[in-house]
């Protein structure tokens, strides 16, 4: 009985989830085409806090959050914040014909092989990553539930400043 | 205090007595088990008419569903059903008369979310003027590995009143001579594991156990008796045993096909401590038409084929040799060796309320199927008698019948 | 109702050591996979349950309805149990 107990705790502990991306290393590189024509470069946008959010149209917590990513791209967008839609789909089709009844002004890039999600780890869905000015990862959240956003917008006040 | 009584039953019931502790077992699939244990179940009400007609019966009703979250962790459920039964089943015609009845069922449960666990409480209660049934119920499900896998796990206790309607002086009444229980435990457990990008496989056991009086007080064995001009058979009261004890395992398979549709496939084996061993098998197919994936506005169809066999319990018998043949006597032909066969279509209208904007999707569904039940040791009993067929020797019976669902959902 | 089992009474106390530590041994690989962890990583990542979220894939699609079929067939049919399903959808949070 013992052993079984020991071995249970044990089990427990080499289970406690391992964080997906290590948090405070450099955000890995990437390019995706992107919505409208052109390239998302994550490179061409250091020396600015950068918000990675990956979303699907048919995810429900997904399209919940869009309008608040929109409100907090308008807010901070001239304060040096960018942020960056990666839409994880493999096709397109649903996804823009949601952004048409639902547009957003953020840049929103088609990851539609999922190398930008399995560079990233993606561990649910949506998953929100934010990068500082230096191009070092800093805050990772998965799942939305409402007030969820207050959260985005402190750490993104925070790496504004600095 | 002597009561004048009619010797005759007022009514012989049908399956609905037997299949009380299944009907509680049936609402709990109406609860819900979530559909992932991440997401409490969606808001949504659902209004239902049904409508069962063959062999002599038709049962109607209502049935009413109402979902709501309350903050992000907690979601209620309420649900109504009613079953207005016209009876004048084989059952009901050779051993009583023609009825009509009522039978009410509510049912309330709490789904409370705390990280990957969702834990479900819930209660019901069913009543008809000779029976009443409780059920209480609780469920854990937990999603693991990735959100790959689900576990589900669930309880359910029963206690049922068992009463028998007479009638005294033209009145239906209870018999105040007959008051008996029924107890009953069921364990579920579920393990639901995505496979592929399209595939998922879902695994059911369920074990349950009835303690108390389990059959009809209406039905009727019979025993061949040569003293009987022409039907040569004499009806006799069933004696069933006190404890019953089943399991059975299902298997379902559902596979997305590129063009969108979805196949499912089904396979249950069950087996109880009565002697009855039955083999479900099912296939269904949806197929939605002119649909917008996400946010409605089309048609969806779907149709389904089950076959169904099973072979009779070990004290049942259509005809027995003679009175007080063994123990344990029954007649109810749900016990008896037979097929069931029953294909299935519905379509569903989905469509946006204009005037609401607080509701996210609306539909209206309309669903038939038709039954058939190939009896392979239960004869039409009625067909006894002078110049026709003798006892046990009358064509094996045959059950034809009709659902028909309609059903209004709103989701909000 | 159960017949209860005895423990071999003449077993030795080697014998059930060996015996709990290859239980914990399976144990801890089968609660180290379900957390996935270790060995095996989950196969179908959160970005590739489209076709669960979309609701013909959903086990239980229409309860209201699907529990009435099953009670239609529990009472007229001798078995019972095991009917339900559980588990996809899109994963979401």
């Amino acid at each position: 009985m013992k052993n079984l107990i020991a071995g249970f705790v044990a089990a427990v502990v080499v289970a406690l989830p391992a964080v997906a991306a290590d948090q405070n290393g450099p955000a890995p590189e990437f390019t995706l085409p992107q919505k409208g024509g052109g390239t998302i470069d994550l490179a061409k946008y250091k020396g600015q806090v950068v918000m990675l959010n990956f979303w699907a149209s048919w995810c429900g917590p997904c399209r919940t959050e869009m309008p608040f990513l929109q409100n907090i791209y308008t807010k901070y967008n001239k304060l040096g914040f960018t942020l960056v839609g990666v839409n994880v789909e493999p096709d397109s089709k649903a996804a823009d014909d949601w952004l048409k009844a639902t547009p957003v002004t953020f840049p929103v890039g088609y990851d539609t092989q999922s190398k930008v999600s399995r560079l990233y780890d993606v561990s649910g869905m949506p998953s929100t990553v934010i990068v500082d000015r230096k191009g070092n990862l800093r805050y990772i959240h998965h799942g939305y539930k409402p007030g969820d956003e207050n959260e985005y917008m402190n750490t993104i006040r925070q790496l504004v400043r600095e | 205090m002597q009561l004048t009584m009619s010797v005759t039953r007022t009514r012989a019931k049908l399956a609905l007595r037997l299949g009380q502790c299944a009907k509680a077992l049936a609402v709990l699939g109406l609860m819900g088990a979530p559909a992932v244990a991440d997401v409490l179940p969606d808001d949504r009400a659902d209004v239902l008419y049904h409508n069962y007609d063959g062999g002599g019966i038709t049962i109607q009703g209502p049935s009413v569903l109402v979902r709501k979250k309350v903050g992000d962790n907690i979601s209620f459920t309420g649900s109504y059903y009613e079953d207005l039964i016209s009876s004048a089943s084989i059952d009901v015609k050779l051993s009583a008369s023609p009825y009509h009845e009522t039978r009410k069922q509510e049912g309330g449960s709490v789904d409370f979310l705390h990280g990957k666990t969702i834990y479900t409480v819930g209660y019901i209660h069913s009543r008809e003027p000779d029976y009443t049934a409780n059920t209480s119920y609780f469920a854990i499900s937990q999603n693991m590995f990735g959100d790959l896998t689900t576990v589900s796990f669930g309880y359910r206790r029963g206690w049922d009143n068992v009463f028998r309607d007479i009638k005294v002086n033209g009145v239906i009444q209870n018999d105040p001579a007959f008051h008996d229980r029924a107890d009953h435990r069921a364990y579920t457990l579920s393990v639901s594991q995505i496979l592929t990008r399209n595939a998922i496989l879902d695994l059911n056991f369920g074990a349950i156990t009835d303690q108390g009086y389990l059959a009809n007080p209406y039905r009727k064995v019979r025993y061949f008796d040569p003293t009987i001009p022409g039907k040569q058979f004499t009806l006799a009261d069933q004696i069933y045993p006190r404890t019953h004890t089943s399991s059975a395992a299902s298997v379902q398979y559902k596979y997305y096909l590129p063009y969108r549709a979805a196949v499912t496939g089904q396979y249950r084996f069950y087996n109880d401590t009565w002697g009855i061993t039955g083999n479900t098998f099912e296939v269904d197919y949806i197929q939605p038409a002119f649909d917008h994936r996400i946010w409605g506005g089309g048609l969806v169809f779907d149709g389904s084929l089950r076959f169904y066999t099973q072979n009779h319990a070990n004290f049942y018998s259509d005809l027995f040799p003679r009175a007080l043949y063994q123990n344990f006597e029954g007649r109810d032909r749900e016990l008896a060796a037979f097929n069931s066969y029953s294909i299935g279509f519905g379509t569903a209208y989905e469509f946006h309320i204009p005037g609401a904007p607080w509701i996210n999707k609306s539909s209206i569904t309309f669903h038939i199927n038709h039954l058939l039940i190939d009896y392979k040791d239960f004869r039409n009993a009625l067909l006894a008698g002078n110049g026709t067929f003798t006892a046990g020797t009358e064509p094996l019976y045959k059950l034809n019948a009709n659902i028909f669902q309609l059903f209004v959902s709103v989701w909000y | 109702m159960g017949v209860s089992s005895k423990l071999n009474p003449g077993a030795s106390r080697f014998g059930d050591a060996r015996k709990s530590c290859t239980k914990c041994m399976v144990m801890l690989v089968v609660l180290g996979a379900l957390a996935g962890c270790a060995p095996i990583q989950p196969w179908v990542k959160p970005y590739e349950r489209e076709h669960f979220a979309d609701p013909i894939m959903a086990f239980g699609r229409d309860p209201i309805s699907a529990s009435y079929i099953d009670h239609v067939y529990e009472a007229r049919e001798g078995s019972r149990g095991a009917t339900g399903g559980v588990g996809g959808g899109c994963g979401c949070n």
